[in-house]
């Protein structure tokens, strides 16, 4: 360079790479507190603590509903005819045997009726489609969205349909069955929701 | 250019000093000539031209309610609701501005829909106007955006599970998703945290994205200049003495008093819904969102407000029978290309991309191929400068192949929106599987029909 007044081209454009690699470098590590920054806060996360039902004024039939994670939780009291309809549904549910996803249904859940006890069904209230809650309609009848209905819950959002085991029918947008919570009994009506029995 | 160089400013009276004290420092008389007292706009402008510069108008609009209704909003799960009812019931005047607002938002969209079909009609989209549309299109896309970040602030119901679908359709994407979906909630469910971060993107962030690429939008316009009815360009035929198009007319005055006439009529119409129907009948501000959130009970029907129900049908639309439709469309598609296009790359490469999405089809689950539909049903706008061959702009000069294909695409677009605004039936699933397969063929396989059809000359200048 000092005895020649021409710039030296191929150092210009090392130097102009090299600035612009740290400069990116640099720029990228800067984003990383304000990305997470938008990640769940340590408060949020300390929310998601178990929680205790006792469902003992549960009449047959009917359905509580409990906040857990923010999200509903549903125990129903399943009557003989609902758990008879359950049965009769195989052939009309994509996934009868909850066999999809794993992680959806636990193991001590993995049966026909999707429980621990095949009177009380505890599953999440959101619809595995694109969170919606399903609305009730447990009456066995002839619905506009379904001829020979046997009872179950219809996702007002999308259309899907499922059975009184949770159990999505075939052919609607929701890929999987209700998802069963992690669950325990501590005693014959009371029970803790996300929570279970290690190695279950 | 030093400052004394510059011409002294005349023809402003009084002003004429200061005038040409600020021009000497600022380019104010050089941004003025360009893009309103010697920006040449063709002389044939018709109705379909009002859009754009009420567009304008709306997204002022919306600024300023914007800015007043943020002082006394609150974004907190537990106010935000009581907050607008305290905007409409107790703060002087408040009803008005969010009515204005509210109602604004609506309006945006029937503008930018109408200033996208004249788009459409008049072949805007041509070489060397691609970049005007394809920042027009990431205009589109922002305020798709800003209009679904607002739509979470009053906290009703549908504000709460429209919110909640739309994260959880990240969610479908495979690996990513959950993790994805988590953290633009910030939390496990659509809550506070959401409710407070939807507030500053809808307020900050979004708003100066948008600002910027209108501007883009304007000044990409103006390099090129726009186009017209006739789709002829103006810039072929230049007066030899000034050198200005002569089939052109300066900006200002012609087309800002044309504008204004626009704005008054708009600004009627505006006030007319804002005053005695601000509701629309549940189309503006739906029934169901004056019930404040609640995250255990879905309301028993949900649909999102209607600028958005186009391609939520196609959503609704997708499941797992139509995957076979779709996977017979794609297999007829790659068929058409393979059978066009020579070069033997190509081939493979379109082959490939073809038995990967097939296979995609039958392997993922229908919901994430509703999402990929939606998001395709925007993002295709990106393409359409070059699926367009044919050798005209204007649908004046098109074939009967064009305008039959616009004409069944718009009406596909309001079926598939009033369909998304009604509970779901086996009818409407098959229309909307019809119309969600005739959208997309409007786009797939415009570069055979536009190519083959059977145009008229266009004309060397104006009509």
């Amino acid at each position: 360079m000092a005895d020649n007044d021409k710039p030296d081209h191929s150092k210009r454009r090392f130097l102009v790479a090299a600035t612009s690699i740290v400069g990116g470098v640099g720029a990228g590590a800067a984003a990383v507190p304000f990305v997470a920054s938008m990640l769940p806060s340590e408060r949020t996360r300390a929310a998601s603590a178990p929680v205790e039902v006792d469902f003992g004024r549960l009449e047959p039939g009917d359905k509580l509903i409990v906040e857990w994670r923010g999200k509903p939780v549903w125990v129903i009291r399943r009557t003989k005819e609902m758990l008879e309809g359950v049965k009769k549904n195989d052939d009309k549910v994509a996934d009868p045997d909850s066999k999809r996803k794993p992680e959806f249904t636990p193991s001590y859940a993995r049966n026909e009726y999707r429980s621990i006890k095949p009177e009380y069904l505890v599953v999440v209230g959101i619809c595995t489609h694109l969170g919606c809650s399903p609305v009730d309609k447990f009456k066995a009848q002839s619905e506009p969205f379904e001829q020979g209905w046997r009872g179950g819950f219809y996702c007002p959002c999308h259309g899907s349909l499922f059975d009184l085991a949770g159990r999505v029918y075939k052919n609607k947008p929701a890929p999987d069955n209700l998802q069963v919570p992690p669950h325990k009994y501590l005693s014959d009506t009371r029970i803790v929701i996300g929570d279970d029995i290690k190695g279950a | 250019m030093a400052a004394a160089e510059k011409q002294p400013v005349t023809g402003a009276g009084p002003f004429n000093g200061l005038l040409t004290w600020i021009d000497q420092r600022f380019p104010l008389m050089s941004l003025w000539r360009e893009h309103l007292a010697e920006y040449y706009a063709p002389k044939n402008f018709n109705f379909w031209y009002y859009f754009g510069s009420l567009a304008i108008l709306v997204l002022v609009l919306q600024i300023a309610t914007g800015i007043f209704l943020a002082m006394h909003y609150k974004p907190d799960a537990n106010l935000a609701f009581a907050s607008v009812e305290y905007i409409m019931r107790d703060v002087p005047g408040g009803w008005i501005v969010r009515y204005m607002h509210s109602t604004g938002a609506s309006a945006f969209f029937i503008v930018v829909y109408l200033h996208m079909f004249r788009g459409l009609m008049y072949g805007s989209y041509r070489k060397p106007r691609e970049l005007v549309w394809i920042v027009g299109a990431l205009v589109y896309l922002s305020l798709m955006a800003e209009a679904f970040f607002g739509y979470l602030l009053p906290w009703g119901q549908l504000s709460y599970w429209g919110a909640q679908v739309i994260v959880n359709l990240f969610d479908a994407i495979p690996l990513i998703g959950p993790g994805l979906a988590l953290w633009i909630r910030g939390d496990y469910v659509i809550s506070d945290a959401t409710l407070n971060r939807f507030f500053s993107f809808h307020v900050i962030a979004i708003p100066l994205v948008l600002l910027g690429l209108v501007a883009a939008h304007i000044m990409a316009l103006h390099e090129v200049g726009s186009n017209n009815p006739d789709g002829v360009e103006i810039k072929k035929h230049k007066d030899p003495k000034t050198g200005h198009p002569v089939d052109g007319i300066p900006f200002h005055p012609y087309y800002t008093v044309k504008d204004i006439l626009g704005a008054v009529v708009f600004l009627i119409v505006f006030a007319v819904i804002m005053f005695f129907i601000p509701e629309f009948g549940g189309y503006f501000l739906e029934y169901n969102n004056f019930v404040a959130a609640d995250s255990l009970k879905t309301p028993d029907e949900i649909y999102p407000v209607w600028y958005f129900t186009p391609f939520y049908s196609m959503l609704r639309a997708t499941t797992e029978n139509f995957m076979w439709v779709l996977a017979a469309a794609l297999v007829g598609l790659v068929a058409l290309i393979l059978w066009r296009i020579r070069s033997l790359t190509a081939k493979t490469v379109i082959a490939g991309i073809g038995m990967l999405l097939l296979l995609g089809f039958f392997t993922i689950e229908p919901k994430v191929w509703g999402v990929v539909l939606m998001g395709a049903a925007v993002l295709i706008y990106f393409f359409l400068p070059w699926l367009d061959k044919s050798p005209v702009r204007s649908i004046r000069y098109k074939g009967p192949l064009y305008k039959s294909a616009l004409a069944v695409f718009a009406i596909c677009f309001v079926i598939l929106g009033y369909f998304g605004t009604r509970p779901l039936t086996d009818v409407g699933t098959i229309v909307s599987q019809v119309g969600t397969l005739l959208y997309f063929a409007f786009f797939a396989l415009m570069p055979w029909y536009s190519k083959i059809d059977r145009c008229k000359p266009e004309p060397e200048r104006l009509t």
